[in-house]
């Protein structure tokens, strides 16, 4: 029987952001930045339901909150800048997480691994971010530049909101619920994660219960919109 | 009872390695599953084969050394159980049973179900002790520990080493059994001085090792033959980040 080889040792950690805890670090933080957004973006989106002239002068209201003080777009520009920042570093992170997690199974067992601990959303985290990052490049394109709204990128919010959603095209709607219902199941075992991640994780069932449901309410104020539209509640 | 065994073998680390099937008869549902294999070796001993070579000591669940994937889950579907403490009678009659050792990179095969742990041993060298002087020892009632404390330091304390946590982690990451050390020793009044050194030098080594990153999927816990709950490493976590942010 020979020796075993001496395991593989990589090189050691550089810094903060070298080592595993860091980049989970980055990622629980970023991730908060990120919810925090979806929660105004959702409530913002609800204005919908209130007419044309509240969502439109709600829009109006985002590129020009802060003036005079500030030129317009001002804060609107600077929290564009800090969630694509969020956005590639909680992604990098992702990758480099994913790349060392490869690493560490090179073999893979051969009978069909069950999982023990259930956590099916646990299980989307890493395609479902795929998924979640062609929808918001998808969602950027239809809504915020018009490239792929019937209306274009001139027309007015409300506008744009109810031609992306018509009827006819139905199948807009069913990928922005598919995509939303990742976005849930991405929170469920992100939420609770992030605060395992920085350590502030205790009495797991009541925080793990706290996620489904923020998860739940924050998707169904989402999908309401593109479902009252193409229904035509919202017209 | 009569069993169809699909079993890891690898004569070596340089060897490629392939699952062999082997067929068990008048397996005793009283027996363990390590005595199941032991009636297998037997046989294969007295056909002039190469026995299944695996790692076991006590055979009473508390020693560390045995463990093998069994049918896809570290230590078999038994929750709470070493694999020389999981029975036979928890098998059915003519079942199949995938037998494979830990896979992790950390891991390497010395021989069919036989792995090196050593990196566990490197982790534990990095920061997972109490430096005391050497002296007489002190009365037991010197140094107060709450009794909480004291609870959940002797549950994590409980980790056996076995690298279940390993082997039932998508990521192959060591962070149960690095958390469980950094708990024990980080809850007691004599592990205060080095807490913050240990966190991180246990964690780096950890990385150093190639062992992959927590995404807190909760497999390693739901293995553990000592069941070390999932707080273990959010403590880690922060111990870690608080050197970090020094």
């Amino acid at each position: 029987m020979d020796r075993a080889p001496a395991a593989p040792v990589r090189r050691r950690p550089r810094g903060f952001y070298g080592s595993s805890n860091g980049k989970k670090a980055v990622m629980a933080v970023t991730g908060a930045v990120l919810v925090l957004f979806l929660v105004a973006h959702m409530l913002g989106n609800l204005k919908v339901f209130l007419g044309a002239d509240s969502f439109n002068h709600y829009a109006e209201w985002l590129r020009t909150v802060g003036s005079p003080a500030l030129p317009n777009r001002t804060l609107l520009t600077l929290a564009e800048i800090g969630l694509t920042v969020a956005v590639v570093l909680h992604m990098w992170s992702a990758v480099s997480l994913a790349r060392r997690a490869a690493k560490a199974r090179p073999v893979k067992y051969a009978a069909r691994v069950k999982p023990q601990a259930g956590g099916y959303a646990t299980r989307t985290m890493r395609y479902g971010g795929v998924i979640i990052l062609l929808f918001v490049i998808w969602h950027l394109l239809d809504l915020t530049f018009g490239v792929v709204n019937p209306k274009g990128g001139e027309a007015m919010p409300y506008d744009r909101v109810v031609a992306g959603f018509a009827p006819d095209r139905w199948w807009v709607t069913v990928f922005y619920v598919v995509a939303l219902a990742m976005v849930g199941l991405h929170l469920r075992h992100g939420l609770w994660s992030a605060l395992q991640t920085l350590g502030l994780a205790h009495r797991y069932k009541a925080l793990k219960t706290a996620s489904t449901v923020i998860s739940v309410v924050l998707v169904a104020g989402f999908v309401v919109v593109p479902l009252a539209v193409m229904i035509g509640v919202v017209k | 009872m009569n069993l169809t065994l699909k079993i890891w073998r690898q004569n070596g680390s340089s060897d490629r390695g392939r699952m062999v099937t082997y067929e068990v008869q008048d397996v005793s549902p009283d027996m363990s599953f390590l005595e199941m294999l032991d009636v297998l070796n037997e046989r294969l001993t007295l056909e002039g084969d190469d026995p299944v070579a695996f790692d076991h000591d006590c055979r009473e669940g508390i020693c560390g050394m045995c463990g093998m994937v069994i049918n896809g889950v570290a230590h078999g579907e038994q929750r709470a159980t070493t694999t020389c403490q999981l029975h036979m009678r928890h098998f059915e009659d003519g079942a199949t049973v995938t037998i494979e050792p830990w896979r992790a990179a950390p891991f390497p095969v010395v021989k069919d179900l036989v792995v090196d742990r050593s990196s566990f041993d490197r982790i534990i060298q990095a920061g997972g002790f109490i430096s005391v002087p050497a002296g007489s020892a002190p009365d037991a009632h010197a140094v107060p520990v709450p009794k909480d404390d004291a609870d959940a330091a002797f549950d994590a304390a409980t980790c056996i080493g076995c690298g279940a946590c390993v082997a039932a982690c998508p990521n192959g990451s060591a962070s149960l059994f690095t958390a469980a050390k950094i708990t024990h020793l980080g809850l007691l009044p004599q592990g205060q001085p080095e807490r913050a050194a240990r966190a991180k030098a246990m964690v780096e080594q950890m990385d150093a090792e190639g062992f992959g990153g927590c995404t807190n999927t909760g497999e390693c816990t739901a293995v553990c033959p000592k069941g070390i709950p999932l707080d273990a490493i959010a403590r880690m976590n922060a111990d870690y980040l608080k050197t970090a942010s020094k």
